[in-house]
C-alpha cells in the first residue's frame, strides 16, 4: 500500500506535467481536444495525489517505523486523532498535505469551470497544473514523505506534546486551506491576463475563490492565535514572529482585494490594482511557506535549513519576474473606465482601506525581512522587536477600523453634506458618548479611548444599517421584526455578511484593547494550603489557595497538577487545575522535556491565566498568574467573522444591473433602504 | 485640485506618519542578531560592545542544561561549534527547551564570560528535524551501535 502510495506520487508528477503542456498548447493553438485532454490530466493529478496521501497515511496508522516520516512523529501510544493529524507535523509530511490541497482546488476550478469561461481556462488549468507540479517535485526531491530508513526502530520518536492539542491539530490544515486557495485567483489572473478578458466573469470566479482563501485564513490564523494563547504560557496570543507575520501578510492583501474588486465592480476603476492584489497575495503566499520552511528567518517556528527553502525562492523569483512581464504588456488592457470624483466618496473610502492594508503588509514585512535586509547591507543581522510593529501597525490599525465605519455608509462618487449628516450624526455621536463614558469611569489609556470611541462608531453604524434595512422591509412588506432580519440578511448577503463580518472586527479590536490593562503576577511560591491574593483590573481581589500535587498517569503522559481553590471578591469561583506533563513513550522512557498546560478561567471581562512553572521544593509550586482582559472577545469575534464569511459565500442568485456594473452587485443604493445617496 | 491629486496627498501624508513611525521604532528595537562567533569578535574588536544588549542565535551543548527545580531559571551552554558561552537565564523556561535545540537569547555578557539572558525562545523543536540516532533501538540490534555509523 505504502510502495502504491509512494509510485502514486511519480505518476501524479507525470499527469501535472500533461496538464500543464498540454493545457498550455491547446489554449495557443485553440484546441478544444488538447484542453479537454488537460482536464481530465487534473483529475487525475488529484487522483493520483490522494492515493500518494492514502499511502502515507496508511504508514501512519500501521505504525510502519521503516518510513522515516512515521518514524519522526509518531509513536505506538499515540492517539488516533494526532495519528491523523501527524500528517501536517513535519515538513515532508505537510508538504504533500500542501499539494493534496491544491490538486483539489485544481479539480474542482476545472470542474466548476467545464462550461465557461472556455477561452480562458486553458491558461487556468495550464496554471494551476504547474503549481501543482513544483509542489510535486520539491515533494518528491526536497521532502520526501516515503524516505525510508536503514532500519526499523522499536518505536516512533512520537509527537511532541505541544502539537497535541486540538487547536494545533486544526490549524495547519485550516490555514493551508487558505494559502492554498490564493492560487485559483492567480490561476485565473494569469488567463484573463493571456486572454485580455478583464471584467465580467474573471471577477466573479475569482471572488468566490479569494473569499474561501480569506475565510479559511481567518480561521486558520485565530486558531494559531488560540492555541498559542492555550499552550505556550507566555499568555499573549500574537507575538509578531516572522511566522506569524507571513499567515497575515495574504491575509492583508486579500482582504484588500475583496474590497477593491467591489470598485471594480461598481465603476470599472482600479483594474490594474486588482489584477497586482491577485497576484501579490498568491506571491505572498509562497513566501510565507518559504520563510516558514527555510529557516531563513529565526523564529520560534523556524526550522533547520532545509533544501526547500531554495526551490521556493526559485519558484517566488520566477513566478514574480514572469508575471510582471506579462502584466506589462496587457496594461493597456488594464485602463481604468472611471475617474475618482471626490475625496468624500464610497471609492475613495475603499482606496484610502486598501492603502492601509497594503501599509500594515509593508511594515509587516518589512520588520519580518528587516534581519535579512541588514545583512545585505550592512553586513549584520538586526531584528526589530514587538514594540516596533505594534508602535506603527497600531495607528494604521486604528485607522482601518474607522474606514470600517465610514466606507460601508458614504455615498459612491460624491457624499453630500445631507448624506454625511443623515448617515453620520448618530454613530459618531455614540463614538463620542463612548470615549465620555470611559472617561468619566476612570479610563485615561489614550490609545485604549481611541479603539473604543471607534468601535463605538463602527458598531452604531453598522447597526444603524440594520435598523434601516429591517424598518424598510417591515414597511414594504409587513413582515415580523425577526423574519425581517433574516430576510434582510438572506436577500443581500454580500452586504449583510459583509457587515457581520465586519462586526466580529470590531468585536476582535475591542478585545485587542484589553491587552493595556493586563495585569500579571510572576513567580508567586505556594505551599499546599496557602493562599495568594492578587487584585485584577477591574478592581476585584481574587485569592487562590493551594489544594495541594498530585501525581497520575494517563493516556501517553504523566501528570503533577495542583488544584487552586479560588474566590473573588470573597465569592468563590470554583478550582483551577494547572498541570506539568511528562510524555513517554510505549517502553515507558520518557519523550520530550516537561510540558505545562495552563489553566484558564474565561470570564466574559477577562481570563485568569495560572501557569505552572515549577516546584521550588516538594511541597512548594511557583505559579505565575495573569489577567488578561476581554481575551474571549478576540475568539468571539474570529468565530462571528468566519460566520459573516460563510454568510457572504452563500451562493445566492445573480442579479443583473443596468450600466456598466456587472453581475452579483449588491442591491441598487437606496432602493432598499429608502434613505438614497 | 482633482480629487485624484487629493487622494495621493493623504495617502502620502500616511505612508509618511507611517515611516516615521517605522523608522523611530526600528532604531528604539533594533537589537544586534549574532552567532556566539560574532559576539566575541565584536567584543575582542570593542570592549565596551560587552554592555549592548543583544541577541544571540545558537545551539544548546548536549548534557549541559541544569534546571532549577522551581522553574525559575537555568543555566546551560550555547555554541555555534566554534565559540561556546555559558547562559544564565531567568524566567519562564519555554517547552520546547530541551536537549539538542536551537535557541535565542537575549541579554548581555556579565564581567565572568556568562551571557546573562532576560529572553530565552527555544525553537519548536522536532517539527522538522530528522534525527535518527534518537529513535528508540529495536531490540534486534546490539544496543548502542546504529547500522551504517
Amino acid at each position: 500500500m505504502i510502495l502504491v502510495g509512494e509510485l502514486s506520487l511519480w505518476v501524479a508528477i507525470l499527469m501535472a506535467a500533461w496538464t500543464t503542456t498540454v493545457s498550455w498548447a491547446g489554449g495557443y493553438q485553440r484546441r478544444p481536444d488538447l484542453v479537454f485532454s488537460g482536464e481530465r490530466a487534473m483529475y487525475a493529478t488529484f487522483a493520483f495525489t490522494v492515493l500518494a496521501s492514502i499511502g502515507l497515511w496508511y504508514a501512519i496508522f500501521t505504525h510502519d517505523f521503516s518510513v522515516k516520516f512515521v518514524a519522526s512523529y509518531t509513536s505506538m501510544n499515540l492517539p488516533s486523532v494526532y495519528l491523523f493529524s501527524s500528517f501536517w507535523a513535519g515538513q515532508a509530511g505537510s508538504m504533500l498535505f500542501w499539494t493534496l490541497i491544491l490538486a483539489m482546488y485544481g479539480a474542482v476550478a476545472v470542474f466548476a469551470n467545464r462550461s465557461r469561461l472556455r477561452n480562458m481556462m486553458p491558461w487556468v488549468t495550464g496554471t494551476m497544473g504547474l503549481i501543482t507540479l513544483f509542489f510535486l517535485l520539491t515533494t518528491a526531491f526536497g521532502a520526501n514523505p516515503f524516505e525510508r530508513l536503514d532500519w526499523v526502530p522499536a518505536d516512533g520518536r512520537g509527537m511532541n506534546p505541544q502539537l497535541q492539542n486540538p487547536g494545533m491539530a486544526i490549524h495547519p490544515p485550516m490555514l493551508y486551506f487558505g494559502y492554498v486557495a490564493t492560487a485559483v485567483p492567480f490561476a485565473f489572473a494569469i488567463g484573463a491576463l493571456v486572454t485580455r478578458q478583464l471584467d465580467g466573469e474573471w471577477l466573479a470566479a475569482v471572488r468566490r475563490w479569494s473569499l474561501l482563501s480569506w475565510f479559511f485564513l481567518t480561521i486558520g490564523i485565530v486558531l494559531g492565535m488560540w492555541w498559542a494563547y492555550v499552550e505556550l504560557g507566555w499568555s499573549g496570543y500574537w507575538a509578531w514572529d516572522p511566522v506569524e507575520n507571513s499567515s497575515l501578510l495574504p491575509w492583508l492583501s486579500g482582504t484588500a482585494f475583496l474590497h477593491s474588486i467591489m470598485i471594480q465592480e461598481k465603476r470599472g476603476m482600479l483594474r490594474k490594482w486588482n489584477v497586482t492584489l491577485v497576484v501579490l497575495t498568491f506571491l505572498l503566499s509562497i513566501l510565507g511557506t518559504f520563510i516558514t520552511r527555510s529557516g531563513v528567518i529565526e523564529s520560534v517556528h523556524a526550522f533547520a535549513q532545509s533544501s526547500v527553502g531554495s526551490w521556493f525562492l526559485g519558484f517566488l523569483i520566477a513566478a514574480t519576474i514572469l508575471t510582471a512581464i506579462l502584466v506589462s504588456t496587457r496594461l493597456k488592457d488594464m485602463e481604468a473606465k472611471a475617474e475618482l470624483e471626490s475625496m468624500v466618496s464610497r471609492e475613495a473610502a475603499f482606496l484610502y482601506n486598501n492603502l492601509v492594508l497594503v501599509g500594515i503588509a509593508f511594515t509587516t514585512l518589512w520588520g519580518t525581512l528587516f534581519p535579512i535586509l541588514s545583512e545585505w547591507v550592512q553586513g549584520e543581522k538586526i531584528t526589530v522587536g514587538q514594540p516596533f510593529f505594534n508602535s506603527v501597525n497600531t495607528p494604521l490599525g486604528l485607522l482601518l477600523l474607522a474606514l470600517t465605519g465610514i466606507g460601508p455608509l458614504i455615498a459612491w462618487r460624491r457624499a453630500s453634506t445631507a448624506n454625511l449628516r443623515r448617515q453620520f450624526l448618530m454613530p459618531v455621536t455614540m463614538g463620542v458618548l463612548a470615549v465620555v463614558v470611559l472617561l468619566l469611569l476612570g479610563m485615561r489609556h489614550f490609545y485604549a479611548l481611541v479603539f473604543y470611541g471607534l468601535a463605538g462608531f463602527v458598531a452604531t453604524t453598522i447597526t444603524q444599517e440594520f435598523v434601516k434595512g429591517i424598518g424598510a422591509r417591515r414597511r414594504m412588506y409587513q413582515e415580523g421584526l425577526a423574519m425581517a432580519g433574516v430576510r434582510l440578511v438572506a436577500r443581500n448577503r454580500r452586504r449583510y455578511g459583509g457587515y457581520v463580518v465586519h462586526f466580529g472586527i470590531v468585536v476582535m479590536f475591542a478585545a485587542f484593547a484589553g491587552l493595556y490593562f493586563k495585569k500579571d503576577y510572576v513567580a508567586v511560591e505556594l505551599k499546599t494550603g496557602d493562599t495568594y491574593a492578587a487584585v485584577d483590573p477591574w478592581g476585584d481581589t481574587w485569592t487562590f489557595t493551594s489544594e495541594g500535587m498530585s501525581t497520575y498517569n494517563t493516556l501517553n503522559r504523566r501528570v503533577v497538577a495542583i488544584s487552586l481553590k479560588t474566590t473573588r471578591n470573597g465569592q468563590p469561583m470554583g478550582t483551577m487545575l494547572a498541570e506539568k506533563r511528562q510524555h513517554f513513550d510505549a517502553t515507558g522512557a520518557t519523550t520530550f522535556e516537561p510540558s505545562t498546560e495552563v489553566a484558564i478561567k474565561e470570564l466574559a471581562g477577562q481570563d485568569v491565566y495560572v501557569f505552572f512553572s515549577g516546584l521550588a521544593d516538594a511541597e512548594t509550586a511557583v505559579m505565575n498568574f495573569h489577567f488578561n482582559p476581554l481575551v474571549i472577545w478576540v475568539w468571539i469575534g474570529g468565530f462571528i467573522m468566519a460566520f459573516g464569511g460563510v454568510i457572504v459565500m452563500w451562493p445566492q442568485a445573480e442579479r443583473r444591473e443596468r450600466g456598466y456594473v456587472a453581475e452579483l452587485s449588491p442591491q441598487h443604493e437606496g432602493a432598499l433602504v429608502g434613505a438614497g445617496a | 485640485m482633482k480629487a485624484r491629486s487629493k487622494f495621493l496627498i493623504g495617502g502620502l501624508l500616511v505612508l509618511g506618519t507611517s515611516g516615521v513611525l517605522m523608522a523611530s521604532s526600528v532604531k528604539e528595537t533594533a537589537q544586534y542578531f549574532l552567532t556566539p562567533t560574532e559576539l566575541a569578535a565584536k567584543i575582542q574588536d570593542s570592549p565596551r560592545f560587552q554592555k549592548v544588549g543583544v541577541k544571540i542565535g545558537a545551539a544548546v551543548v548536549n548534557g549541559t542544561i541544569e534546571r532549577a527545580a522551581d522553574g525559575r531559571s537555568v543555566t546551560f551552554q550555547m555554541t555555534d561549534s566554534t565559540t561556546t558561552y555559558k547562559v544564565h537565564y531567568k524566567g519562564v523556561i519555554p517547552d520546547t527547551f530541551t536537549e539538542g535545540v536551537s535557541v535565542v537569547v537575549e541579554g548581555r555578557l556579565n564581567n565572568e564570560g556568562t551571557f546573562e539572558a532576560t529572553t530565552l525562545l527555544a525553537k519548536c523543536a522536532s517539527r522538522y528535524e530528522n534525527e535518527p540516532e534518537r529513535y528508540p533501538q529495536s531490540p534486534s540490534y546490539p544496543s548502542g551501535t546504529k547500522p551504517g555509523a
